[in-house]
C-alpha cells in the first residue's frame, strides 16, 4: 500500500467495493444465463489471485522478487492429492499419516506444510539480496519440482488425478460450483483484509522499510532478516492455501504446478496488475488468466493455427509493458486527472536520475 | 561398482561441466558487469542447437553446421541487446525478470512456429561417431571427449582475454567498479555489447554441442539455464573463475548423485526403496550443495567484487 492521498483513498475504496459487489453478483448472473462454466473459471482466477495476491506480500510490499513461489502452491496442491492417494487405498503417508478427503483438516494443513517448507528457504535466500536471491528461490523451487518428479508412489510427471473434492462442513460445498466460487471469493477477500492491516501495522512499516533501505532499517534496530522471514513464511502458506483449492478446482495435481513458468507467470500477474497495491494482483490474475482462456480461440479466428502461439504475442507485451506502463492495471483505478492515459504510459523516471520538475528548477 | 565405471562417469561429470561452464561464463560475466539478470540466456542456447541442426542438414556437416550457427547464436545475442535489453540496465531487477521472462516467451514460440512442436536429432560427425579407449577397456563416446576439449580450450580461450588482453582488463575492470572505469573515460556501452555477444556465442556453442548428445527441443534453454544459475550461486557471481570451479563441481555431483546415492541406499534398505529414496536425493544433491555452500560463503565461492 503506497501512502495515497485522502481523494485516492476515497476513490479506492469506491472502486473495490463495486469490484467486490460484481463479484458477489457473478454467480447468480452466470447461472441466469445459462453459463455455470464461467462460475468455474471464475473460481480458478479467484484462487489463483489469492496467490498472486500472497507473492505480493514479499514481493509488493517487501521487494523479495521471489521466482519460486509457485512452488508453494505446489505443495499445497500435493497435501490435497497425496491425502488423496492414501485415503483411496487405506495407506499411511511415510507409514505413519493415513489419507483423508477432510478438507477442515487439508486446508490447514497445506497451510502448514507449505510454510514449514517455506521455513528453511527462505532462511537460505534472505541470506542474499539481488540477483542471488531471485536465482536461488528459482532453484529451491527446480528442487522441488524434481523432487516430486522422482516421486514414483505419486505417479512422479504425471500427477495425481484428484476425483474427491474435500469435505467441509455445511454449508460450504466444494462440488457445488457456486458454493465454491464463494469460498474462494472469501478467502481472497479476507486475505486482502488482513493483507490491508497487515501492511498498515508496525510489522508492515518495517517490512517496507526494509525494502526502501535495508540499511537504515537496520541501523534504526530492526532485525530486517526476521520480518522478512515471516512475511516469506506467511506468503508461502497463503500459496499453500491456494494450491489445496486449486487442486479442488481442477481435480488435478501435478508437478506442472511448480514449473518455473507457473513462478514467472505469477511475477506476472502481480505486475501488470499493479505491485504493492491491494488490488492489484487479483486484477492482474483476472487478465493473463483470461487472456490465457480466450487469446488462442481469437487468434485462430484470424488466422487458423495461430491460437496455439498466443505467447508469441505475450512476450513482447510483458517486455512492453516493463518499458511503458510500470503501474499497472491498479494504477488505472487511481486514475490521474488531466492526461490520465498519458501520464500512465509514461515510464518512471531512472533510477538515480531525479524526476524533471526537480531538475529544471536548478 | 568398479573402477572403469566411476572413470566413465567422472568424465560424464566434467563434460556436464564444462558445457555448464559455456552457459555460466557468459551469463556470470553479464552479472557482474550490468548488473543484469537476463533469463534469455538459455534461448540462445536453445537458438545454437536449432540453428545447428538445421546447417548441418543444410551442409552436411556438423562441423561446418556448428561454425555457421554459433555466429549466428550471437548476432542474435547482439539483436536482443540493443533492442530490448540496452534500456534495462538501470532498471530494478524485477522489470529484468519480467522483461526476459517475455523474452524466453518469445523465443519458445518463435522456435516452434519455424521448427515445429517435435524433437530434432542431431548426429555427431562421422570422425567423432565412434568410442575411444582413453584407459584400455574402458570405451568411451569420441563426442563427448570433444566436448570436454572444446570446453577446457574455451576456458583457455577466456582465461587468455579476461586475464591478458586490453579488452579483458576493461571487462574485468567493469566488473568490479563501473562507475569508476565510466569516470576515468572508457566508453561502456561496446564493452557491454561485446560481453553480451561473447555470451550469447558460448551459448549457442554449448547448445550445438548439446544437439547430439540431448534432445533439440522447446524448452531446453530453461532446463540448463537453472542448473546455470546453481553454477554461478556456487561460484561468486561475476567470476570466471568461479564459473568453473561451480560448473566441474555441479557437473561431479550430480552424475556421481545419480549413480552413487541409489547404490549407497542399497546397503541397507530393500531395492525398490532405495532407488526410490536414492533417485529423490540425486535429483536434489546439487541443490543441497548449493545450499551448503550458501550457509557457509553467502556470496559464493569467489566473489568477484564488493
Amino acid at each position: 500500500m503506497d501512502d495515497a492521498g485522502a481523494p485516492t483513498a476515497r476513490r479506492r475504496r469506491v472502486v473495490h467495493g463495486v469490484l467486490l459487489a460484481l463479484l458477489l453478483l457473478l454467480p447468480p448472473a452466470a447461472m441466469a444465463l445459462g453459463e455455470p462454466f464461467y462460475v468455474s473459471l471464475a473460481t480458478r482466477i479467484l484462487i489463483m489471485a489469492l496467490a498472486a495476491a500472497s507473492l505480493n506480500l514479499i514481493l509488493g510490499f517487501g521487494g523479495m522478487v521471489s521466482f519460486g513461489h509457485a512452488a508453494f502452491v505446489g505443495i499445497g496442491g500435493y497435501v490435497v492429492g497425496i491425502a488423496f492417494v492414501h485415503a483411496g487405498d487405506g495407506s499411511a503417508f511415510l507409514g505413519l499419516l493415513p489419507g483423508t478427503t477432510n478438507g477442515l483438516v487439508l486446508l490447514p494443513l497445506a497451510m502448514l506444510v507449505a510454510g514449514l517448507i517455506a521455513l528453511p528457504i527462505g532462511a537460505v535466500c534472505l541470506r542474499t539480496t539481488g540477483i542471488s536471491f531471485i536465482m536461488i528461490t528459482l532453484a529451491f523451487a527446480q528442487m522441488l519440482f524434481y523432487l516430486l518428479v522422482s516421486l514414483r508412489r505419486y505417479n512422479g510427471q504425471d500427477g495425481i488425478a484428484v476425483w474427491q473434492r474435500s469435505s467441509l462442513p455445511w454449508p460450504i460445498d466444494l462440488n457445488d460450483r457456486v458454493s465454491f466460487y464463494y469460498l474462494a471469493l472469501a478467502v481472497l477477500v479476507a486475505f486482502l483484509a488482513l493483507t490491508h492491516r497487515l501492511v498498515g501495522s508496525r510489522f508492515g512499516r518495517v517490512l517496507r522499510a526494509a525494502k526502501d533501505n535495508e540499511r537504515r532499517a537496520r541501523a534504526l534496530g530492526f532485525h530486517t532478516y526476521r520480518y522478512k522471514l515471516v512475511a516469506f513464511v506467511l506468503a508461502g502458506a497463503v500459496a499453500g492455501l491456494a494450491g489445496a483449492l486449486f487442486a479442488n478446482a481442477t481435480g488435478f495435481v501435478g508437478p506442472s504446478y511448480l514449473r518455473w513458468d507457473r513462478s514467472g507467470d505469477l511475477i506476472v500477474m502481480v505486475v501488470i496488475g499493479g505491485i504493492g497495491t491491494l488490488a492489484g494482483p487479483a486484477l492482474g490474475a483476472t487478465l493473463l488468466m483470461l487472456l490465457e482462456e480466450f487469446m488462442p480461440e481469437a487468434l485462430d479466428g484470424l488466422v487458423p493455427g495461430l491460437g496455439e502461439h498466443w505467447k508469441i504475442f505475450l512476450g513482447p507485451i510483458l517486455i512492453l509493458i516493463v518499458l511503458y506502463a510500470r503501474r499497472g492495471l491498479a494504477g488505472l483505478i487511481d486514475g490521474v486527472p488531466g492526461g490520465a492515459l498519458w501520464r500512465h504510459l509514461r515510464p518512471e523516471p531512472e533510477p538515480g536520475k531525479p524526476p524533471r520538475r526537480w531538475r529544471k528548477r536548478r | 561398482m568398479d573402477g572403469l565405471l566411476l572413470v566413465e562417469q567422472a568424465l560424464n561429470g566434467v563434460q556436464l561441466g564444462v558445457m555448464l561452464f559455456l552457459m555460466a561464463a557468459g551469463l556470470t560475466l553479464i552479472f557482474g558487469i550490468m548488473d543484469m539478470i537476463n533469463l534469455a540466456h538459455g534461448s540462445f542456447y536453445m537458438v545454437g542447437a536449432f540453428l545447428t541442426a538445421t546447417f548441418t542438414g543444410l551442409f552436411d556437416s556438423f562441423v561446418l553446421g556448428l561454425i555457421v550457427a554459433v555466429p549466428l547464436a550471437a548476432a542474435v545475442g547482439v539483436v536482443v541487446e540493443l533492442v530490448a535489453l540496452r534500456t534495462l540496465y538501470r532498471r530494478d531487477h524485477l522489470d529484468q525478470v519480467l522483461a526476459t521472462f517475455g523474452l524466453i516467451l518469445f523465443f519458445n514460440e518463435l522456435v516452434k512456429i519455424i521448427w515445429g512442436p517435435v524433437p530434432l536429432r542431431l548426429t555427431p560427425p562421422e570422425f567423432l561417431s565412434g568410442q575411444v579407449e582413453l584407459i584400455p577397456g574402458a570405451p568411451y563416446p569420441a563426442f563427448r571427449l570433444a566436448v570436454i576439449v572444446v570446453g577446457i580450450a574455451v576456458a583457455l580461450f577466456l582465461w587468455v582475454l579476461i586475464g591478458r588482453t586490453r579488452l579483458g582488463m576493461r571487462i574485468r575492470a567493469g566488473a568490479s567498479n563501473r562507475e569508476m572505469v565510466t569516470a576515468l573515460g572508457v566508453d561502456i556501452a561496446p564493452i557491454f555489447t561485446a560481453v553480451f555477444a561473447l555470451g550469447a556465442g558460448l551459448a549457442g556453442l554449448a547448445g550445438a554441442m548439446a544437439g547430439p548428445i540431448l534432445a533439440v527441443e522447446v524448452g531446453m534453454g530453461e532446463q540448463i539455464l537453472i542448473l546455470t544459475f546453481v553454477v554461478i550461486v556456487i561460484g561468486g557471481l561475476g567470476s570466471i573463475k568461479g564459473a568453473f570451479v561451480g560448473a566441474v563441481l555441479v557437473g561431479l555431483v550430480d552424475t556421481f548423485g545419480r549413480v552413487l546415492l541409489p547404490a549407497a541406499f542399497k546397503l541397507f534398505l530393500d531395492p525398490s526403496t532405495a532407488d526410490g529414496v536414492g533417485s529423490s536425493l540425486a535429483s536434489m544433491s546439487i541443490y543441497i550443495l548449493m545450499a551448503a555452500v550458501l550457509a557457509f560463503r553467502p556470496r559464493g565461492l569467489f566473489p568477484a567484487y564488493g
